[in-house]
């Protein structure tokens, strides 16, 4: 059990936070809240990224004071995980500028009373 | 859709989803056994190559600088994004007396004006310094920059919006935010000037653990830093106009 | 080397439109409008040249250029790879075309708030060029995002009107959602094999030792392909593209659905055949399977919904779906001919769809509505653009010989080799739906024909786009729509084109020679191509959609003259229609749960068709 949870608990969580995204998305009764679970199922990936690259007892991949050579975790992973955020929080600004407008212009944030694009 | 229908059809596909999820993790190696070669390759490499301290940093800017180069003007293109979406229409006006609207901006009281007025400083400071140390240490251009970005935010918290304004003139910051950003795009043409390809890094390395070391990577990181701080700046003052300072014509929200 | 200057051109086509976008975002308020606009169309054009440069390169010999030089060593790429061949080229050029084509429309009248349009758009084309020219997976994420960030802010431009937030929102909501289950797969595919670089990946992935793939190698594939088909609006993840296109402006529409759309389709069929061809190869059979059956759903959920909209770009992204549905089809094939009719189709397509959206905009500046019902007659005014108008319409439901019908008939050769000869019928119906609705259109604004509609059109409160104009149509719109017209036509004539994109389709399905030349950097000879010339029966099934299109649209128009027994039948399929149509909600939630159901489905069929 205890393997186990060392083992594969990182990689379970990564993917209830994704379906928990999605719950909150699809159920959301108010924009900005569905833009925060945007948010929430795009940081599904970082879990799964960093724990992808983690090695145990490794050190943190910088070599001030310790000598190049020594065992360190993937320093890939922490890369691509910073573009991630950046793209995460630029999309997220985008989604409640739009969300602030429709307020603005309707008085409401509420998916299921802003439905005038039907097919 | 009815709502308990959609509802029950999404929670069937979630769990088929997270099936198959589950099932392409199982297969992956456990947590901490990372078995390379990519990271492994880089971490090697790095510091007698680049002659940085900070792998990651060395990643970001200069193994996958290109990575970067995208990355920034996302950063670029989502803050014009939001100047575009938050501009002032044809149905929208400047409230005459937007102190009176607000209630006069944040109520900032002394202890609150002492202390953020003290932070502007230190955290310009801190920011810069995380910015030129990103190859030896964590950080770089966008982590210094987000910091240095708070410096101006705390004016705002500190009064009143027209001392952030005062203090943010868009047309530094936006100039601040071109020089950035396109400075990125530029530095890689130093590559092709100099015969290699783009995003070479062609300026002198320098001794490890100097600040002034990693060739193009500190200049990158800069001039990065330089863009992130002015957009998030840009973005929040577009913010903080739009929602204090411009109405719609014909009173409230309909 | 003579050869490595002349590709030092390759990473270009990103970088110089992010500096120009850059440089007329430092002073957005004080660039003059015509240095603008004269900035953005010059860049806009020197892409084009570059594009068109490296696309002749490419089909001589494949290109790949490695940023910041970091080569790979011993097999392990270290850097960022662009990995350019035909295929990748030709789209980047069709992206850098539209775009020159959209400064064009825009010019002078188009509002443009400062320079913010113009800086946007040039960041959309950076991307979108990006996205088609790179050979890593990560950077494939990061220039989808990028087209996406500026697609979102372009589609909600129009600000006052709450419509078009909301369109922009259900866009922006459903397309990122795609965008990082797609990461979420390169992230499983990392954790495999340790590797960014498709080639690398593919390698590793086939060199593998399992004899039939694994869960994760599934799970992988089917997260990135459902990733890129909600960028392709594929069905059931295309319920965003008629919202976005409802309410962006003209010029970014032609993009959306020219080229955007496009580009998701491409990301995945790039993704298929650099990464995942080898191991999945063996199960090429089920794997048709599948595509097919969602290419199908596709081709007809869309032309039907065509069919029966009254909002102009409405009409227009539906048909889009519709023509996605039989881009999906060629590439089902899973053969190199099936991707060299496609590659035909995406150029002809994305030019004749463009043409369309401008025809539409400049309705728009006339007569300030995009209704079919309102629009009704109002048109006779302008003869010229109509008869243009109709003859895209045609063309779009595949007239031999131009474009639209070349890449059709080269995907029906393809079809019946690879033993699903009967899924042209479906193409047929679909361009008869698709191109019938345009036709039904163009009789209705510009002559005036048919009922008009007791059923009042759908009231769109079009807010204009352009500075009021209403006498007379601006030179350079009328002249973008013509240029883009004659390019349609044109595609289909051209001399060498099924032998360019043959050599092209091996080039990109050649998935060992791939990896030896990005890996390995080993010149590999080029395939020899015989293209055999179209059959006659192609010829003929063409000639049967247009007067399939034909009939269709002089059903709806004169409904009541028609025989009582086929407008029974009409009316029962209506009742089809409009269950089809009550889907289409518009509400964000109905939409992310048909995305999950689409991907729980293409996770089903594969688990099922690999066992």
């Amino acid at each position: 059990m205890l393997q186990w949870l060392m083992g594969w608990f990182a990689y379970a969580v990564a993917i209830w936070i994704f379906a928990v995204g999605l719950y909150g998305i699809v159920t959301s009764r108010n924009w900005i809240h569905l833009a925060i679970c945007v948010a929430v199922m795009q940081s599904s990936t970082y879990v799964m990224l960093l724990s992808i690259g983690y090695r145990t007892g490794g050190a943190a991949p910088i070599f001030v004071d310790i000598p190049p050579g020594t065992r360190a975790v993937d320093p890939v992973v922490h890369a691509l995980m910073l573009t991630d955020v950046v793209v995460e929080a630029t999309v997220l600004a985008l989604i409640v500028v739009l969300a602030v407008q429709i307020h603005r212009r309707t008085g409401t944030l509420d998916p299921d009373k802003l439905l005038e694009l039907q097919g | 859709m009815s709502p308990r229908i959609r509802l029950a059809l999404f929670v069937i596909s979630l769990l088929g989803f997270a099936a198959i999820f589950a099932a392409g993790a199982r297969e992956l190696k456990p947590v901490g056994q990372y078995p390379g070669p990519y990271g492994d390759v880089l971490n090697a490499a790095a510091v007698p190559e680049r002659h940085t301290t900070d792998v990651v940093t060395a990643i970001n800017f200069d193994y996958r600088g290109f990575d970067t180069l995208g990355e920034e003007f996302i950063l670029f293109g989502s803050v014009m994004g939001v100047l575009l979406l938050l501009r002032q229409t044809q149905d929208e006006r400047r409230k005459e007396n937007p102190e009176e609207e607000a209630g006069g901006g944040p109520q900032a009281s002394d202890a609150m004006r002492g202390f953020t007025l003290a932070l502007v400083g230190p955290l310009a400071v801190f920011g810069l310094y995380i910015v030129l140390h990103g190859q030896l240490t964590p950080g770089g251009g966008f982590q210094g920059g987000l910091i240095i970005a708070t410096a101006p935010l705390m004016v705002y918290l500190s009064g009143r919006l027209e001392e952030f304004k005062a203090v943010t003139s868009p047309h530094v910051i936006e100039v601040a935010e071109a020089v950035g950003a396109g400075g990125f795009a530029l530095a890689g043409f130093l590559g092709l000037l100099a015969g290699r390809n783009f995003l070479a890094n062609v300026l002198p390395l320098g001794k490890t653990g100097n600040v002034f070391s990693s060739g193009t990577i500190l200049l990158i990181s800069v001039l990065t830093g330089i863009e992130v701080a002015a957009g998030i700046v840009l973005a929040i003052r577009a913010f903080l106009e739009h929602a204090l300072e411009i109405e719609l014509k014909g009173g409230k929200t309909r | 080397m003579a050869g490595a200057t002349i590709t030092q051109v390759a990473p270009l086509p990103v970088a110089v439109p992010l500096v120009v976008a850059a440089l007329l975002a430092g002073g957005r308020d004080r660039w003059p409008r015509s240095f603008a606009d004269a900035a953005a169309l010059g860049t806009a054009i020197f892409n084009v040249v570059v594009t068109a440069h490296l696309l002749a390169l490419s089909l001589v010999q494949p290109i790949v250029y490695w940023m910041g030089g970091w080569w790979p060593r011993a097999g392990i790429a270290i850097g960022i790879s662009f990995s350019i061949d035909a295929i990748g080229a030709g789209t980047a050029l069709l992206a850098s075309v539209l775009v020159a084509a959209a400064f064009v429309f825009s010019l002078k009248y188009f509002e443009s708030v400062g320079t913010l349009f113009h800086v946007l758009m040039l960041v959309f084309l950076a991307g979108m060029c990006g996205f088609a020219l790179t050979g890593d997976l990560f950077n494939l994420f990061v220039w989808f995002e990028l087209m996406g960030a500026a697609a979102y802010a372009l589609c909600g431009y129009k600000t006052e009107d709450p419509k078009t937030l909301q369109g922009a929102l259900n866009f922006a909501v459903t397309n990122t959602v795609g965008a990082f289950l797609a990461l979420t797969g390169v992230a499983l595919l990392y954790g495999r094999t340790g590797a960014l670089n498709m080639a690398q990946i593919g390698h590793a992935l086939a060199s593998g030792t399992q004899s039939s793939p694994d869960a994760l190698t599934l799970a992988s594939f089917a997260f990135i392909t459902c990733g890129f088909l909600v960028k392709a609006a594929a069905v059931p993840f295309h319920f965003w593209l008629d919202d976005a296109h409802a309410v962006a402006p003209t010029p970014v529409c032609m993009l959306f659905s020219g080229v955007m759309v496009e580009l998701g389709l491409y990301g995945a069929v790039r993704v298929y055949w650099a990464v995942f061809a080898g191991v999945l190869g063996t199960h090429q059979a089920e794997l048709r399977g599948i595509i097919t059956s969602f290419a199908l759903l596709t081709a007809l959920v869309g032309g039907v919904m065509c069919f029966a909209q009254t909002h102009l770009k409405r009409l227009l992204a539906f048909s889009t779906v519709s023509h996605m549905g039989i881009m999906m089809m060629g590439v089902a094939m899973l053969t190199p001919s099936g991707l060299a009719a496609i590659a035909v189709y995406v150029l002809a397509h994305g030019a004749v769809k463009a043409a369309l959206f401008c025809y539409s905009g400049i309705l728009l500046h006339r007569f300030a509505t995009v209704d079919e019902m309102e629009l009704y007659g109002r048109g006779r005014v302008m003869p010229l653009t109509g008869a243009l108008f109709a003859l895209s319409a045609v063309v779009l439901a595949s007239l031999p010989p131009f474009g639209v019908f070349a890449g059709e008939a080269i995907l029906g050769e393809s079809a019946k080799r690879a033993g699903y000869g009967w899924v042209t019928f479906v193409a047929s119906l679909a361009a008869a739906l698709t191109g019938g609705a345009v036709l039904r259109v163009a009789a209705r604004v510009f002559l005036g024909w048919g009922e008009k509609s007791e059923r009042q059109g759908q009231k769109t409160g079009e807010k204009r786009e352009t500075k009021a104009g209403r006498s007379g149509t601006p030179a350079m719109m009328s002249g973008a729509a013509g240029a883009l017209v004659v390019a349609a036509l044109v595609i289909g004539l051209a001399p060498g084109l099924k032998r360019g994109a043959e050599k092209a389709a091996l080039d990109m399905a050649g998935t060992s020679d791939y990896q030896a030349r990005v890996l390995d950097n080993r010149t590999i000879p080029a395939p020899s191509v015989k293209p055999a010339p179209l059959e006659p029966a192609e010829f003929a099934r063409g000639f049967a959609s247009v007067l399939g299109a034909l009939a269709l649209a002089g059903c709806a128009l004169f409904r009541r003259r028609l025989p009582r027994v086929a407008s029974a039948g009409l009316r029962s399929l209506s009742s089809a229609v409009v269950a089809q149509r009550k889907l289409h909600s518009g509400h964000i939630g109905d939409y992310i749960t048909w995305l999950t159901i689409g991907v729980a489905a293409m996770g089903g069929l594969l688990s099922l068709a690999f066992r």
